[in-house]
């Protein structure tokens, strides 16, 4: 089943200056996202990319400043009470109050929603059902952050908007968590996930879009995204002297041991075998070689360590 | 977790309601928990009535026990209303803000007239206790009052719950901490308690202050509470039922005004996120 089940379509989101006479900051500048039924579909970006800020906008916390979102057919600002019911919002930060404990949280939110699981099989789910006597505020950072995840899922919601649902979790319950996300997705229930860890993405997502300065510049499978980034070598030599003729482009640097090379090609496995034929002939050794195929990752950090200012990048194409 | 099945589309009815409840249970549960807040909800307005005891004594002398014990109602109802509707739910709001259950509260399924609702719960509950557990008290150890037009007190206490509700949902947008909620409601704290007939009566006011001071918000709730339970006028007269009408008016407008700024205060200045 391939049908569309969130549309956003032109969106961009201006926020109000603080002080009057400053400019507008405009963090979202024309979206254009299509996210089907039961797909998983993470949104990756670096700090300050427009993540959060798109994602409140589709979780009908925000109004769109300009453009259109559909949630299950719905304006989810405006016809609040229609959407509301049928999704579950993990947002990046959120609070407690911090005498209540964690039971009493659970259940209160339970009567909030009109079909709840029961309070304690979630805080079971994800694990924090040995802690449902103690007060919210006695939890650890990654207790709270399983607790948000509880309330997130607990009615049974079609869409799940997951905003860095991992972050400050240990290793076990970071993955604890990831299976909690599969079993749901095995379900049919739709995941929207902002993240910070690509392989997090790489493992669980469907698709993926990364944003930059406020739009998507790249949309697509994690290996779509990967193949379209170059592949690299890197080596150090004890001193400087030319290179062979590669199909990639190097850029060096001195370092501690000599000069460190880093190349960049689409033609990993060409460049690789003329370079280890030119270190054989020239007998020189090729010092800590290391060979990536492209990845996701790559993909990312070229488009974030890219530099480019954000207001280039909104010529980019999504 | 496979028990998570999404199918299902059945949709408990009663929404509004018992999301309310459910969001009135959770103050309930964390009032009992934090002492200064239980405190103040429930002694200080008691013992403001008790300080001005002698005041109101001295006042109401040669009008009758009844009327003293109705007096002292109102101050007790008035009070509460100063500490309770409008302190404590500054407080509250400012701890929820903080805390980031606010902003909680905007992810689920509750809309912001039910958190706002649910959150003033435990004040309206606690003013309403106060107010029949002082009638009791004030007609088994006085008198009973006149009650000269119970209507009157409903009234009052009910736009000025919601006056004062209002106002504290304002203040709490401009108070940063739970602790500069102190300062932040003083002015109107001081404010109210002052020309609110209640400590300085209005007579000992020059005539332009007389006025002005019957335009604050806590003066008409004073009024209307005092001619409902006793039957006195602000000029000190005794009127009738009939005569309370007549003289509930101008009040009712000021405080029907007050309580529309209230409102309007809290859609502008109530924040619902910790300010970055």
């Amino acid at each position: 089943m391939d049908s569309t089940i969130i549309t956003i379509d032109g969106l961009r989101r201006r926020y109000r200056p603080s002080t009057p006479g400053a400019t507008a900051f405009e963090a979202v500048r024309g979206v254009d996202l299509h996210i089907r039924r039961g797909e998983l579909f993470a949104l990756l970006g670096t700090n300050g990319a427009g993540k959060t800020s798109l994602m409140e906008v589709v979780e009908g916390i925000a109004p769109a400043t300009e453009g259109q979102v559909r949630v299950l057919g719905h304006d989810p600002y405006r016809s609040r009470a229609k959407v509301r019911p049928h999704i579950g919002i993990m947002l990046q930060e959120a609070g407690f109050p911090t005498d209540l404990r964690v039971a009493e949280m659970a259940r209160t939110w339970a009567a909030t929603l009109p079909a709840a699981l029961p309070a304690e099989h979630v805080l079971g789910a994800v694990g924090l059902d040995h802690r449902a006597g103690v007060a919210v505020k006695s939890l650890s950072g990654g207790e709270r952050r399983r607790l948000d995840l509880a309330l997130a899922i607990m009615g049974r919601p079609q869409v799940l908007f997951l905003d860095e649902p991992t972050t400050g979790l240990d290793p076990e319950s970071r993955r604890d968590a990831w299976d909690l996300v599969r079993s749901l997705l095995a379900d049919g229930v739709t995941v929207v996930l902002t993240t910070h860890y690509l392989e997090e993405a790489e493992d669980l997502a469907d698709r993926i879009a990364i944003m930059h300065g406020g739009v998507v510049v790249a949309e697509g499978t994690p290996a779509e995204i990967g193949a379209g980034a170059p592949a690299t070598i890197s080596f150090t030599l004890a001193a400087r002297r030319p290179l062979p003729p590669l199909h990639g482009t190097d850029s060096s640097g001195d370092s501690a041991r000599g000069i460190r090379h880093l190349i960049r090609t689409q033609r990993l496995e060409a460049d690789l075998r003329i370079l280890l034929d030119w270190a054989q002939a020239q007998d020189v050794t090729l010092d800590g070689l290391d060979a990536r195929a492209a990845s996701l990752e790559q993909a990312f950090l070229t488009i974030a360590a890219g530099g480019r200012p954000s207001h280039d990048l909104s010529e980019v194409p999504a | 977790m496979s028990a998570t099945t999404t199918s299902t589309t059945t949709t408990r009815p009663a929404g509004s309601l018992a999301r309310t409840r459910a969001l009135t249970r959770m103050e309930l549960t964390l009032l009992g928990r934090n002492r200064t807040t239980l405190f103040n909800a429930i002694a200080l307005a008691p013992l403001m009535a008790l300080v001005l005891m002698q005041l109101i004594g001295d006042r109401t002398e040669g009008a009758g026990a009844g009327v003293f014990g109705g007096t002292l109602l109102t101050a007790l109802i008035s009070f509460g209303l100063l500490f309770v509707a409008y302190y404590n739910l500054t407080t509250t709001a400012v701890a929820r803000r903080e805390e980031l259950t606010l902003k909680r509260l905007t992810s689920g399924t509750s809309s912001r007239a039910e958190v706002l609702a649910a959150m003033s719960m435990p004040a309206l509950l606690i003013v309403l206790a106060q107010a029949v557990l002082g009638l009791a008290a004030v007609a088994g150890g006085i008198e009973v009052p006149p009650l000269t037009n119970p209507v009157l007190v409903v009234l009052a206490l009910g736009f000025g719950f919601v006056m004062f509700a209002g106002l504290a949902y304002a203040s709490s947008g401009l108070t940063k901490t739970v602790e500069a909620a102190q300062l932040t409601t003083l002015p109107v704290l001081m404010v109210t308690m002052l020309f609110s007939g209640l400590t300085v009566p209005f007579s000992v006011l020059p005539e332009p202050a007389q006025v002005l001071a019957q335009l604050t918000p806590l003066a008409p709730v004073v009024t209307l509470l005092n001619l409902g339970l006793t039957g006195i006028t602000p000029d000190g007269a005794q009127v009738t039922f009939a005569g309370s009408l007549a003289e509930a008016l101008v009040p009712l407008v000021v405080l029907l005004g007050w309580t529309a700024l209230g409102v309007l205060a809290t859609r502008r200045w109530m924040r619902w996120e910790p300010r970055r």
